[in-house]
């Protein structure tokens, strides 16, 4: 333990980046098929990953690319699958310190993801910047190389691996909602709601013909608007 | 080719607003209840809808996607990692495929 408090806060970063990389670098394969599916080249895939950094964002993004999509409906869609990171970085503007200089503002913010936002505001007292990039030296790279592979590899990999691969992803949407779906009847509601419509929006006549970016854009605001009307939340339950 | 850098480019513009615009701009925190409300729920919604269907679709069998819902959803009550949730996905997945024929 007395090493790990001798460590600086960057080297502290790495070292809590590193099993998140691992989770990443795994993820981001599966990312990566989805991303050879719509046509994206390695190193766009690269690219897009470092950019963005982000699970279900990214993934939505390619889904879009792969249909063509309409420029003004991937801004949406990415407006919509990212809100939450919206709501992660009013949480972490309320433990920035007033000495803290404005560029690490905008430093942080290009990676706010669910897991380095989870360690970093876990951290006691102010937000240290220097920790947050420790974790995203390690973590991004692996996000971004992760990716690359994936498109490079999925299609020498055969098909059944492809196959189990591909569920990744979904695999780490379900360890972030289940586990607050446990605890909270609204979080709960909102999962099997969420389930259920966009199944029943697959199906119905008429609706199915919206694209698949709509449905999602439709049913995330009207399930959430939903929920908050029946579930408003109280003042101590905030922040995610 | 080229769609496809703007593409990436429009996502990287909107996801870094999301990311940066409260630590730059907002310094207080949200007052409406209902939007803070709404905020909160949001990737949850956003995860269910994009994870159901979509799973069970994306494997070579259906069955094997259905059973990985179930036992990532299992892990995940159980307290599972990230990791360990998405790697038991893929091993359902893996070894229902090699039975089912």
């Amino acid at each position: 333990m007395d090493k790990q408090i001798k460590l600086n806060p960057f080297a502290q970063g790495v070292r809590d980046g590193i099993p998140i990389a691992l989770g990443y670098f795994a993820v981001a394969f599966s990312l990566g098929i989805a991303a050879r599916d719509a046509g994206l080249t390695p190193w766009q895939g690269f690219l897009a990953s470092l950019l963005c950094t982000a699970s279900a964002g990214e993934y939505a993004l390619f889904t879009l690319v792969g249909a063509g999509a309409a420029y003004w409906e991937v801004a949406l869609v990415t407006l919509i699958t990212n809100a939450r990171y919206f709501l992660m970085s009013c949480a972490l503007s309320q433990r920035i310190s007033p000495t803290m200089k404005d560029r690490h503002r905008w430093l942080v913010g290009t990676a706010v993801t669910d897991e380095i936002f989870g360690i970093s505001i876990a951290r006691p007292g102010p937000l240290e910047p220097k920790y947050h990039y420790g974790a995203m030296a390690v973590a991004v790279p692996a996000w971004a190389i992760g990716t690359a592979l994936g498109i490079l590899l999925g299609t020498i990999l055969p098909p059944r691996v492809v196959s189990a691969l591909s569920v990744a992803l979904y695999g780490m949407f379900l360890a972030i909602i289940v586990p607050p779906a446990r605890k909270e009847v609204s979080v709960a509601l909102c999962v099997v709601l969420g389930f259920l419509l966009s199944w029943a929006a697959g199906v119905l006549p008429g609706v199915k013909t919206l694209s698949a970016g709509m449905r999602t854009i439709c049913l995330t605001v009207g399930i959430s608007a939903l929920i908050a009307l029946l579930f408003p939340r109280k003042e101590e339950q905030d922040g995610p | 080719m080229a769609r496809n850098y703007i593409y990436i480019f429009i996502a990287f513009g909107v996801i870094y607003a999301v990311r940066v615009l409260p630590l730059t701009l907002i310094r207080k925190p949200l007052r409406s209840r209902f939007l803070r409300s709404f905020l909160y729920y949001v990737p949850y919604v956003t995860l269910a809808v994009m994870t159901f269907p979509a799973i069970v679709e994306a494997t070579e069998k259906p069955l094997a996607g259905a059973a990985a819902l179930l036992a990532g959803i299992g892990a995940a009550l159980l307290g599972g990692s990230l990791i360990t949730v998405a790697g038991t996905c893929c091993i359902v997945v893996f070894l229902l495929e090699l039975i089912i024929k």
